[in-house]
């Protein structure tokens, strides 16, 4: 899934969450600024309003990583010609 | 902040220098009970913030209790230039020899208090500076070193006052100018502070004005004096556009986007970080700019506040443009503050590049910030470029260059 806000976009591999049930809850724990939200069914959900206030902390990046694997979470810098947050 | 008379009254009786028996009530039949235990005639005085009280007939001289009672019944329903009072203070009708002002407030300039006083008081003390320079004394003190009765002396003594009176009065100054201190005060009069016929020394009136961000460090004296925390006690109510910033600010506890203060001019002002909003909005003035607004913003505000204030500033009838300055900046993000001012051109339709006039935000993740500036076309300046040569430059923008050479005559 994907969403796109003014100045950054958030993608998350579908099947990484997939194989990870724990994910979702992960990133939503981890973001500072609210960009993740698990509802109560499991299914995470990218809070819209919330994509342009990303800080570029990493944090997202490095729970996926740890819990699935590389670029299961891709930050993309949109102003920045759609350059990934490494 | 300021005060009503009668707490300005029992602020100074509080710090020690002797008052006149007075007594603040809200009812006429208690007015009558006040003046009863003063005996003799008093003086009947509407408690509202504002001047002209005299001439508009908030103070009137009664003889007995009765004709204090009748008075207090008609000034409680006087308005004066828009205000009702909150009460009326009785008092006994004073005996006055000599009349002195006592004053402490803070230089801007000298970024220290300064003691005033005149040995002709009852009067305003601007008038007597501006008329009799040489009936004015003033004394520099320290915010952090103790005071002493020798710099309230010589302040004093630069009137001409000697001898009893200068005795009796050195202490009554520096009380107040301990006041002033303990209790954050940007102003702190008495005027007049009178020589009675019966030798003693007793402040008559009082003005105090507290640093309105100092109120939490003085809950317990706004707890006694019934100051309640909802009363801003500001000059002047806050306008529309002041109550939205307000609401911007409110709805998002990340960072600030404080102090929205509206004014005439066309120059949309998104201004802060550590004293740079006072310099910027002055820059702004002194290249012949005429500011719109002034505000504060820092503590790293979210993107929603950053555009929230962006938007309120664009929309303010007369703002063709905004100029976003802060100086250095090390908590705040220059990234996210870009954001927040585009996304607010954006959500109204504008182009950014048009509409900002100008962005100087150097620090933290400024090359971040640089980055969108440049994708949306919007003239930025790094720290190489000072925050006066930012605010001229958006004074060419928006005003025009004629009026920065104007200014510029005007100021050489």
């Amino acid at each position: 899934m994907r969403t796109d806000g003014i100045f950054i976009g958030i993608e998350v591999d579908d099947e990484a969450l997939a194989s990870e049930p724990r994910l979702a809850g992960h990133l939503s724990q981890v973001c500072p600024v609210d960009i993740y939200s698990e509802p109560s069914d499991g299914e995470l959900e990218i809070v819209q309003r919330n994509v342009d206030e990303c800080v570029l902390c990493r944090l997202c990046l490095e729970i996926a990583h740890l819990e699935v694997g590389e670029n299961a979470v891709r930050v993309i810098k949109i102003y920045d010609g759609g350059a990934a947050l490494e | 902040m300021r005060f009503f008379e009668y707490e300005a009254r029992e602020i100074v009786k509080r710090a020690g220098i002797p008052v006149t028996d007075f007594g603040f009530t809200t009812d006429a039949a208690e007015a009558r009970t006040i003046a009863e235990r003063i005996g003799g005639p008093t003086v009947i005085k509407s408690q509202v913030l504002t001047g002209g009280r005299m001439k508009a007939g908030g103070v009137k001289f009664a003889d007995t209790p009765e004709q204090a009672e009748a008075h207090a019944a008609d000034i409680l329903e006087l308005e004066i230039n828009g205000h009702m009072p909150r009460g009326v203070l009785v008092d006994p009708k004073a005996d006055v020899k000599q009349e002195y002002y006592a004053g402490v407030v803070w230089d801007g300039t000298a970024k220290k208090p300064v003691i005033l006083f005149s040995d002709m008081g009852g009067i305003d003390i601007e008038e007597v500076a501006e008329q009799h320079p040489d009936h004015v004394g003033r004394v520099h003190i320290s915010n952090l070193l103790p005071i002493s009765d020798y710099q309230a002396k010589e302040c004093i003594a630069q009137t001409g006052v000697t001898g009893r009176a200068l005795q009796r009065l050195t202490p009554i100054v520096r009380s107040l100018a301990q006041l002033f201190v303990d209790n954050d005060m940007v102003l702190a009069e008495i005027n007049p502070l009178c020589e009675m016929k019966d030798g003693t020394f007793v402040a008559l009136d009082a003005h105090m004005d507290m640093e309105s961000e100092a109120r939490g460090r003085h809950k317990g004296l706004l707890k006694d004096l019934g100051v309640g925390d909802d009363e801003t006690r500001l000059a002047r109510e806050p306008t529309d556009f002041e109550l939205a910033g307000e609401e911007v600010d409110g709805a998002d506890h990340r960072g600030v986007a404080g102090n929205v203060t509206e004014f005439d001019g066309n120059i949309g002002l998104v201004i802060g970080a550590g004293g740079g909003s006072l310099t910027l909005f002055d820059a702004v003035r002194a290249h012949g700019g005429e500011p719109a607004n002034y505000c504060e913003i820092g503590g790293n505000p979210s993107v929603h506040k950053a555009c929230g204030l962006a938007k309120l500033v664009l929309t303010k009838p007369g703002v063709d443009k905004i100029a976003v300055m802060m100086s250095i900046v090390s908590n705040t993000r220059v990234d996210i503050v870009a954001r927040g001012v585009i996304k607010a051109c954006l959500e109204l339709g504008f182009d950014p590049a048009e509409k900002i006039a100008i962005f100087r935000i150097p620090g933290a993740w400024e090359e971040e910030g640089f980055k969108i500036l440049e994708k949306y076309g919007i003239e930025y300046a790094d720290r190489s470029v000072s925050m006066h040569e930012a605010a001229r430059r958006a004074v060419v923008k928006i005003t025009g260059p004629d009026a920065v050479a104007a200014a510029a005559e005007a100021g050489s």
